[in-house]
């Protein structure tokens, strides 16, 4: 069926493309890539399982990580040449906050794919004041000033309130932070002094590695967090928690992770580089065929205990279109994990300066920046060019079509409306300040942490 | 009382004669059965030869009847109690749960290889063509990529506790026998031993992390550096048993082999390898045995907290797949673990059974 379809792709291309391209003349051909246990690492597993590295001639081993920092440390020291990354890593790494290395992204893995879950125990005391359908199901999308008033009693009890996102500058910090700001609640600044990120916090955040997540809440040292998935399926499975939101509610079809390598691997292999690029475009293609028809194949290979691991049914939950809030409560999300629609790979500009005003909008970006500052760090960072030379390689090989990808933008997203975001604020990227002063809560201006409060 | 036929007479002796022999052999075979772990099959093998059978078959039942009696029973017990033990994976796996893992993991093994082996196919395909072509230059020869399989992570971890012995035997043994002789090296080095000894691996493993990234800068050298933490790891935590038995076993000898060496005036060096390494050998075997014991338990938790390939990270692998398998593949691990250090320790008995002299042999 693949073969055919690959086929009559190529009976379609053949007619302006006559010959097969030669192999690219790759410098380095084996290769070692790390990733993190989530589902949308599928990308790196596909590419390896259905021998599209192996068609650009490159020999690759893919490894699972502890956890982010390693993950950033093994591609920044060399031990590995390109990782499954947080979109704010190669960000953060490049402008220093945390470890300093110019790391790039040619390739964005996918939309989407994150949830937000609270324990059981909290999601009792949340349900009184979420509205309800007809159907007397909770309507959603849940706001976070559902989960106010329950922060309000553990503040007057004393007692912290606590939840776990996967790593200070990634997706889920700033989902999270964006989802209880929006539902009014304080999820704390960073500054130079304090990057515990819990100044002036009314929910206190941390970072627990994502498939530890669904065991630090069943352990009561959080009361929820934000992570990829199947670790939000996987708390439903278990049943230990609730997942309240997903991201694609909080903000349609949101850019997630990144495939990361150092600029200087990149300098020295700028072949290779198009090559992984390549075959990771083909691996996202054949996610997203025919209406996700291949997501149950995918399923099976990231079910295997040396990608992601959790069980067929877990995984599957979430991959094939449909999501599982509180158990038995099933909807169809469609568009749950996106791996190529709507321009899914192509490394935006606008999606860089997203997470950077969100790092400027929790303080971990201490000071106000001009908004050609945001610009120049996106473009250091996101190379659209590669992303379109692979691009073209493939139209070349017969094995795409041209209207495929978004040949005519200028690497910055048509502005995101504002029906497409949870608190209705839009997103316009090549205006990042005055985004920021459009939040409500959140630095913005000259504004400037100082000890444990806001000055400016 | 009538006339006896003396052929009969003679074949009544040579029977007896062989009966002997044979019960000689038994005896001496005993020795290595013991060894084996296999004592049972000494009274075995007499019962056999028409030894009296109650006095064997008695030996038998202590020997072999009650360990596999009691293994049946721990069998019993947990898959009883197993099921009733409910956790957020399901409930915890009895023996058949865990069988069927060790089937999986044996499937998942060979389809690893099936891969493996259709790899090179594809790879010998390509560079046919590529000769085809007149490319020959284009022809690449590549190791195949795919996961460590079960039986890899085996190997794995075997390899690194024996690299880590081994170091620390080289020092451990050399150190002993320095501070056995000398009354000044040994206090010299006592409380060092006494300080480092108890510290746990999870202490060591950070400081060795840090130090072999530093050190070890290549990325294409012999070792990878995750192999390197824990095997120095490893290291560290087996030094002290050897050292201390060697130490012990060299500062014991018998003083008039000591005044013997006097007499001859031995130099340090014969002195060394044809007195104190003779009479100390049952001491410093004693001391490996615990070593290779101590660094065996210990590389469990350095590779799973180095994630270094191996058991160690099979284990915490699975701990974070979370899948509804994880918890038997998890005891498969927990057994394999046992049954190697088992070995390894009777590796060890069966070397210096080899190598010393000692009452029983």
């Amino acid at each position: 069926m693949k073969k055919f379809a690959i086929f009559a792709l190529t009976a379609t291309t053949a007619l302006t493309q006559p010959a097969l391209a030669e192999l690219l003349d790759v410098e380095k051909d084996e290769l070692k890539f790390g990733f993190i246990k989530l589902t949308d690492m599928a990308p790196l597993a596909v590419a390896y399982e259905n021998g599209y590295f192996e068609d650009e001639g490159l020999f690759v081993t893919l490894e699972a990580q502890a956890n982010w920092k390693v993950l950033l440390d093994g591609v920044i020291d060399g031990q590995l040449d390109g990782a499954h990354m947080l979109a704010g890593q190669p960000l953060a790494a490049t402008i220093g906050f945390g470890t300093e290395a110019h790391i790039i992204t040619p390739f964005s893995m996918d939309l989407n794919g994150n949830g937000i879950t609270v324990s059981n125990e909290i999601w009792e005391q949340m349900k009184p004041h979420v509205p309800l359908m007809d159907d007397g199901k909770p309507q959603h999308p849940i706001s976070a000033a559902s989960l106010k008033p329950v922060v309000e009693a553990y503040a007057d009890q004393g007692k912290p309130f606590n939840m776990g996102m996967v790593f200070p500058v990634s997706t889920h910090n700033y989902e999270l932070r964006y989802w209880l700001a929006a539902g009014g609640l304080e999820p704390g600044y960073y500054s130079q002094e304090n990057i515990s990120g819990q100044i002036g916090a009314d929910v206190l955040l941390s970072v627990t590695p994502p498939p530890q997540m669904p065991a630090t809440m069943e352990a009561g040292t959080i009361y929820g967090y934000c992570v990829g998935e199947p670790w939000n399926q996987q708390a439903v499975f278990k049943g230990i928690g609730v997942p309240v939101i997903t991201d694609y509610e909080l903000w349609k079809n949101n850019p997630e992770k990144v495939f990361g390598l150092s600029a200087e691997f990149q300098e020295a292999n700028p072949n290779t580089t198009i090559a992984i690029t390549k075959a990771l475009i083909r691996a996202a293609m054949w996610l997203d065929e025919n209406d996700n028809a291949n997501r149950p194949e995918a399923v099976e290979i990231l079910s295997r205990s040396e990608y992601v691991g959790a069980d067929y049914e877990v995984i599957a939950n979430s991959m094939t279109g449909t999501f599982e809030y509180e158990k038995g409560d099933k909807r169809e999300v469609p568009d749950f994990n996106v791996f190529f629609r709507y321009n899914a790979t192509y490394p935006y500009y606008s999606d860089a300066v997203w997470y950077l005003t969100q790092m400027r909008r929790w303080g971990q970006i201490a000071d106000a920046k001009p908004d050609s500052w945001y610009d120049e760090v996106a473009t250091s960072v996101y190379k659209p060019a590669i992303y379109l030379e692979a691009a073209k390689s493939l139209i070349d090989d017969g094995l795409a079509t041209e209207d495929m990808f978004d040949f005519a933008s200028d690497g910055y997203k048509a502005p995101t409306p504002a029906e497409d975001v949870i608190d209705g604020i839009g997103y316009d990227g090549k205006a990042p300040n005055a985004y920021l002063d459009s939040l409500p809560i959140g630095l913005k201006g000259d504004q400037t942490v100082v000890g444990n409060e806001v000055k400016g | 009382m009538t006339a006896i036929d003396p052929s009969e007479l003679s074949q009544a002796e040579a029977k007896e004669a062989r009966r002997t022999k044979l019960f000689t052999r038994i005896n001496k075979a005993d020795a290595w059965f013991q060894v084996l772990g296999l004592s049972w099959m000494t009274p075995v093998l007499k019962a056999v030869a028409g030894d009296n059978p109650q006095a064997q078959f008695k030996e038998i039942w202590r020997l072999l009847g009650v360990p596999l009696l009691a293994i049946a029973g721990f069998l019993f017990v947990w898959s009883a109690l197993a099921p009733t033990v409910q956790t957020s994976l399901g409930a915890i796996p009895g023996p058949t749960q865990v069988w069927e893992q060790v089937g999986n993991l044996h499937a998942d093994h060979l389809r690893e290889r099936d891969k493996e082996a259709a790899f090179y196919v594809r790879q010998d395909e390509r560079n046919a063509k590529l000769v085809a072509a007149g490319k020959a230059d284009k022809v690449k020869e590549r190791t195949y990529t795919g996961k460590p399989t079960y039986y890899d992570q085996i190997w794995t971890s075997i390899q690194t506790v024996f690299f880590g012995f081994l170091i620390g035997s080289a020092i451990a043994i050399p150190l002993g026998i320095a501070g056995g002789l000398s009354p000044t090296a040994n206090a010299a080095m006592n409380p060092l031993i006494q300080i480092f000894k108890p510290v746990s691996p999870l202490a060591w493993l950070p400081i060795v992390t840090m130090v072999v990234s530093a050190v070890y800068v290549t990325n294409d050298g012999m070792f990878t550096k995750s192999f390197l933490n824990s095997a120095i790891t490893v290291t560290l935590c087996s030094l002290w048993p050897t050292l201390i038995n060697t130490s012990l076993g060299v500062a014991s000898i018998d003083k008039d082999l000591v005044n013997v060496s006097k007499v001859l005036k031995m130099n340090t060096y014969t002195k060394i390898t044809k007195l104190v390494l003779p009479s100390a050998l049952p001491l410093i075997f004693t001391g490996l045995r615990l070593s290779l014991g101590v660094g065996w338990m210990v590389l469990i938790a350095a590779e799973m907290l180095a994630q270094n390939p191996g058991l160690g990270k099979f284990v915490w692998d699975e701990f974070q797949n979370g899948s509804s398998q994880s918890l038997a593949k998890i005891m498969v691990a927990v057994f394999t673990i046992g049954i190697i250090g088992f070995l390894l320790d009777r590796v060890m008995f069966a070397l210096q059974s080899l190598l010393t002299f000692s009452e029983n042999r």
